[in-house]
């Protein structure tokens, strides 16, 4: 049974239909990929996939539990993180405070009023290996503001990552980097792809072909092609669909 | 810390002297628990609560209340004003909770108009516009001893024990995990959503602790004046406690509050001897901060003293690079 499975989703903003009957599963500890032209419906589907959003019709599932129509927070509770493509972090926060919030421990006594944060050592080391993980060994009291774009890219996989994630929605991760920020990225994604459940939308046509398992092409808010990597470069759709040099 | 409380507790000996009174500094301090406890909201979480005046104002009824109707002594009465207060807080905030911004700060003027309205028409109850005269200063008990709590004075050293609890409480509160929390749901709502917190609860819990520290400096209030009265609850104070949390610093400080407070009652004393208009003075000077220090009095500080440490320290420590790409994000 797939970790994650989404059947018939369908979501329209007033007069425009975005999703259509969109289905997608993926297996547990593989890397998915999603890609399609800008427009196509697939921020939208995380959107929908992570709670953002309530499907108008369709069902949601997690580890065989329906989520439909839960709410972000619930879904996150849940072992599902996300990133963001427009980058969504605690901007006045150190690096390290970024991580910290976002650790289930720190989540388990957020409502403890007395303790003193900043003398959890455990906490504290948990979130300095993340943020070495994740490259930014060093940077922990740097605010994330001052960061640069790169590291703040690192960052936002960072928060996502902290939660501890069974599945992680990673959208867009190579947005505005360069190629040697993105060669770092692919490191660490592939490091990360044994440990746990990875979704990736991607414009990045290299970069998710190299990485991913299993790839679905979104279009027109349907699933026009899924497959391995291989088989989808010959798929006449794909070829169609005018998304860049797939090789 | 200390050297708060230490230049409160010392007041007694040095006041009269420099021409000001005791009853002064009391009320000084009332304001500022009311200041720090609604800094809790507008500078740790961002909600903007413009009619805080409204819990400030439960509390100081409830006292009186308590004191007239069911004979409540010191604590009894203290305890069940921060109650009551709390109780609307836990209210009014279940109703704002999962709004935010302008529609946050609508809603809190407006249910702090409903409070107003209530406290001006809701004659057996709160005396109407007259409001509730005669409260009395219970006095505190020991057990082993009564103390008196007429003199100025006295009442101000036990206002200053709760003035340091509360201090000492809201302390450790922001530094709590809860603390930290507010301060990410400020930044960035829905990203604390997304990481799994329960942003509407803790919204919830903030307002009703920032209304429950009001109704204990409503309630101190109450004392000090004798008498409660609609004033208290006006559009007036709640703007007045907001006034003193931005001149002083709150969105940036702790101690920001703590300063505004004592800034305004200051100017409210000394500009107020020399003119009635006072408040159009003190206004401008507000409307200027506002422009060109908008981080307050501990911005301001805060600047001068990073300045003094870069010309202190010859080469400049390495600042975190700013990234122009980052900004545009």
């Amino acid at each position: 049974m797939a970790l994650f499975e989404a059947t018939q989703l369908h979501k329209r903003f007033g007069d425009n239909v975005v999703l259509e009957s969109i289905s997608l599963s993926f297996e547990e500890g593989q890397l998915a990929g999603i890609m399609g032209p800008n427009g196509a419906g697939k921020t939208t589907c995380f959107n929908v996939l992570t709670g953002r959003y309530k499907p108008d019709r369709g069902t949601v599932k997690f580890a065989g539990e329906d989520i439909t129509g839960l709410s972000p927070r619930q879904i996150a509770c849940k072992g599902v993180s996300r990133s963001f493509q427009i980058m969504n972090l605690f901007d006045d926060d150190t690096a390290l405070d970024n991580i910290l919030i976002a650790l289930p421990s720190v989540r388990a006594q957020g409502f403890s009023m007395v303790r003193d944060l900043g003398r959890n050592t455990a906490a504290h080391d948990e979130a300095a290996a993340i943020l070495a993980r994740v490259g930014l060994a060093g940077k922990e009291r740097v605010v994330a503001e001052s960061l640069s774009y790169g590291e703040r890219r690192a960052l936002e996989i960072g928060v996502a990552l902290a939660a501890r994630p069974r599945l992680l929605f990673l959208d867009e991760p190579t947005a505005g980097l360069g190629s040697e920020g993105t060669a770092r990225l692919a490191e660490l994604i592939a490091e990360l792809k044994r440990q746990l459940t990875i979704v990736i939308i991607e414009h990045d046509m290299h970069f998710l072909f190299s990485l991913a398992d299993r790839i679905s092409v979104i279009h027109w808010g349907q699933v026009i092609a899924q497959g391995k990597p291989d088989a989808l470069r010959e798929n006449p759709w794909v070829q169609r669909s005018n998304l860049g040099p797939l090789s | 810390m200390v050297f708060t409380v230490a230049l409160l507790a010392s007041t007694p000996l040095w006041l009269s002297q420099v021409g000001l009174y005791q009853y002064l500094a009391l009320e000084i301090m009332i304001w500022m628990m009311f200041a720090l406890g609604h800094n809790l909201l507008l500078g740790y979480g961002g909600l903007p609560s413009f009619g805080h005046g409204a819990y400030f104002g439960v509390g100081a009824y409830a006292f009186g209340l308590l004191q007239q109707r069911a004979d409540a002594g010191l604590g009894l009465g203290l305890i069940g004003a921060v109650l009551i207060a709390a109780l609307f807080g836990m209210l009014v905030g279940a109703f704002i909770s999962h709004k935010r911004g302008i529609y946050y700060a609508l809603l809190t003027i407006a249910f702090g108009q409903v409070f107003w309205f209530a406290a001006v028409k809701l004659h057996d109850i709160t005396g109407g516009e007259d409001g509730l005269l005669n409260i009395k200063r219970p006095d505190l008990s020991l057990g082993f001893a009564d103390i008196s709590m007429k003199s100025n004075e006295a009442f101000f050293y036990f206002a200053l024990v709760l003035f340091a609890l509360v201090l000492v409480a809201l302390w450790r509160l922001i530094h709590s995990p809860f603390g930290r929390v507010l301060r990410a749901i400020k930044q960035n709502e829905m990203r604390a959503a997304f990481v799994g917190h329960n942003v509407w609860l803790y919204k919830w819990l903030a307002f009703t602790l920032s209304a429950s520290v009001a109704g204990l400096a409503g309630a101190l209030f109450a004392m000090a004046q004798q008498s409660a009265y609609p004033n208290v609850m006006s559009l007036h104070n709640s703007g007045f406690v907001v006034m003193m949390v931005l001149i002083g610093g709150g969105l940036v400080s702790f101690w920001g509050p703590v300063i505004g407070a004592l800034f305004f009652i200051l100017a409210r004393d000394l500009l107020g001897a020399y003119t009635e208009t006072w408040l159009l003075w003190y206004g401008l000077v507000f409307m200027a901060m506002v422009l060109f220090q908008p981080d307050g009095v501990a911005g301001a500080w805060q600047k001068a003293r990073a300045r003094w440490a870069r010309r202190s320290s010859s080469p400049p420590a390495p600042a975190a690079p700013m990234n122009p790409v980052a900004k545009e994000a």
